[in-house]
């Protein structure tokens, strides 16, 4: 029989190790999934983990879609680490997806003319703002009433989603759109600059990385960023220390529900170019296992994105080569953050065997 | 005056999935451990049922699918977060990504695919009378053993032995574990039984409330389930009347539209979701009386070692 002991102290190998042996049994589960769906393991698992980095271009559409994980991710890190659950970062990507792409609908129809390079700051903002404003709504409610901001997070995603959706198909449609649920393509002005060309990574990515950068400067270089870290954990101690859980509440909120809202607003105006029903691709809830991944550490949200990036390509192959349901991917992200939770554990205890129970 | 018996009969059928799913999680808390798993669990179950609807024609064979799917997927929640001690918050969050990328998987197949089964069951007798008949009695046997259980879990917690111990594991598990009884197995029973009836609610809306499946179909009723709990101060009998409140509200759009109310659909289906904020902030508007009525433990480890 095996039982855990708990550990003095929680051993700095396994909080490193336990994300590489959970990457480990998703391969694992995921072989397992491929030889009962009657297809090579050997053949599937490099399709979802080999093939997104094989030649420059794959390269490059594994950086567009680490840009939302590696922003969404970077708030929710700070979130969690300030004990704030915020789970329903997806509604915050929608809406700033909402103002961002509002902002470039309306530059679009109104004929404005300026040059992407002048028009990215301001999509920038504009996807801050629709992302922090839903998330304040959050803040207020879990500040002024004590309302659970898990649910109440939550609730405001399935609003946010039935918002777009009224959009597109009311007051925002195309009219010549044949009828159909989405806005007009946007113009060439308000496009997300890209990187390189003829391919359709944007400068997006650099912004997520540098913010990932001052996100680590935030929180391990600055006194504010060590007091949130500690009102986490240690509520009592932190107001004992004069820290106010309330503008914690507030500030992670504001910053997780704005960088989300940055996603938002790079997804809209970098590779759909328009609003459709379906700017949801769960980034958001993808984003939380990325941060858990990532330790919550603003350079393991790279690292997780990353990963978790892979995976979303990778379903997109199966899909496509293999012919495997690209849902396959849900499963994926799943298995790694049961796996993970549970390798956690030897963080904090150690596994003895012992004769009796 | 028809239209108002048919809104009561839409509401006690809207409302008996939330009822049996939120019963689930009410048991799961009382006993200390909270499940943010309850969308995955639902949506598992949902394609369980709705895949065993379809291969046998029968529905009872659906909700015991259904309730088993729903206690296979508690079962690893449990012991992860009963034995491993992990977080209960991201454990339930994985379960729910989990489960909605699970079924997404294993459903594929049966997207869009119509089920024929038998009519609702229409009492003898009762079914006749002027204005209930309509409204009450002529519902699918669920949404009866719905009311049933609201009745038994209330006996159960607060008039049995074995309940007591529940809610005292709730409230203090060093305690209970002093006293000598066996916390974890205690409170992964309360696990099981919860995953069941959260999977009997999935089951429920795949294959009688909208005999159909489609991917994340349960659309946030899990979570809503869980605000229901905290609505209802972790009781049953003022949970089953919020379910009916929150089956009414999801109506409540037909019913405007029958009446010309001229709002765009989406936000007429806002309301649910909308509903459920505003519940959460009025109800927990004062944390002490929260508090109060909170399981003392719930979402807390306990490790026995220690």
């Amino acid at each position: 029989m095996i039982r855990l002991e708990p550990r003095t102290s929680p051993s700095p190998l396994m909080s490193v190790l336990s994300p590489v042996i959970a990457f480990g049994i998703t391969l694992a589960v995921g072989g397992l999934i491929f030889w009962a769906m009657g297809k090579d393991p050997a053949q599937g698992l490099s399709t979802f983990v080999l093939e997104p980095f094989n030649g420059t271009r794959a390269l490059t559409e594994l950086a567009l879609k680490s840009t939302p994980l590696i922003l969404i991710s970077l708030g929710l890190a700070l979130c969690y680490r300030s004990n704030v659950w915020n789970i329903g970062a997806e509604g915050q990507f929608l809406m700033g997806g909402i103002t961002g792409g509002g902002l470039a609908l309306w530059f679009t129809t109104a004929g404005v003319g300026v040059g992407q390079v002048a028009f990215f700051p301001l999509l920038l903002v504009a996807g801050a703002l629709g992302g922090a404003a839903w998330a304040a709504v959050v803040a207020l409610l879990r500040d002024r009433f004590n309302a659970n901001e898990i649910l109440v997070s939550l609730m405001l995603v399935y609003v946010a989603n039935l918002f777009l959706s009224w959009l597109v198909f009311g007051p925002w449609k195309d009219p010549d759109g044949f009828n159909f649920p989405q806005t007009v393509s946007f113009a060439a002005a308000t496009e997300v600059p890209r990187l390189i060309k003829g391919m359709r990574v944007g400068w997006g990515f650099p912004v997520a990385l540098l913010t990932a950068l001052a996100m680590w400067l935030f929180m391990f270089h600055t006194y504010r960023g060590l007091q949130l870290q500690v009102g986490g954990p240690a509520p009592a101690a932190a107001r004992y220390a004069g820290f106010s859980s309330r503008s914690a509440i507030w500030t992670t909120l504001l910053a997780s529900g704005g960088l989300a809202g940055v996603a938002g607003a790079l997804e809209v105006a970098g590779p759909m170019g328009q609003l459709t029903p379906s700017v949801s691709t769960g980034y958001g809830f993808t984003a939380i296992i990325v941060a858990f991944v990532g330790r919550l550490h603003p350079l393991g949200c790279i690292l997780g994105s990353v990963v978790l990036s892979t995976f979303l390509i990778g379903g997109e192959l199966a899909q496509s080569r293999v012919g495997l349901p690209s849902a396959l991917t849900g499963i994926f992200q799943g298995v790694l953050l049961l796996a993970l939770l549970a390798c956690d554990t030897l963080v904090q205890y150690r596994p003895r065997w012992s004769a009796t129970r | 005056m028809n239209e108002l018996a048919l809104l009561v009969a839409a509401t006690l059928s809207a409302g008996t999935p939330l009822a049996v799913a939120a019963m689930g999680l009410l048991i799961n808390e009382r006993a200390g451990v909270l499940n943010l798993g309850a969308e995955g669990t639902m949506l598992v179950a949902a394609v369980a049922g709705f895949g065993v609807a379809w291969l046998t024609g029968n529905e009872w064979a659906a909700m015991a699918a259904g309730a088993l799917a729903g206690a296979l997927v508690s079962l690893v929640f449990g012991w992860l977060v009963i034995w491993l001690n992990t977080n209960q918050y991201a454990t339930g969050l994985a379960i729910s990504l989990f489960g909605s990328g699970f079924s997404a998987f294993v459903g594929i197949d049966l997207v869009g695919k119509p089920l024929a089964l038998t009519a609702p069951l229409a009492l003898p007798l009762l079914r006749d009378l002027p204005f209930l008949g309509v409204a009450v009695f002529r519902q699918h046997l669920m949404v009866y053993l719905a009311m049933a259980l609201t009745g038994g879990v209330a006996w159960f917690l607060y008039r049995t032995r074995a309940g007591l111990v529940l809610r005292a594991i709730g409230e203090s598990p060093t305690s209970a574990h002093a006293l000598g009884y066996p916390v974890r197995l205690i409170r992964l029973a309360a696990v099981l039984v919860g995953g069941a009836l959260c999977g009997v609610a999935g089951a429920y809306l795949s294959v009688v409330y909208t005999p159909l499946w489609v991917e994340g179909m349960v659309a946030g009723r899990g979570w809503i389930a869980l605000a229901l709990t905290v609505f209802a101060t972790w009781r049953p009998a003022r949970l089953l009347l919020g379910a009916y409140l929150f089956g009414g509200v999801t109506m409540l759009q037909m019913f405007l539209q029958a009446q010309g109310v001229q709002v765009a659909a989406q936000l007429m289906s806002m309301l649910p979701y909308l509903a459920t904020v505003l519940v959460l902030v009025l109800i927990s508007r004062n944390p002490a009386w929260i508090r109060l009525n909170m399981p003392a433990s719930l979402g807390k480890p306990f490790f026995p070692g220690l």
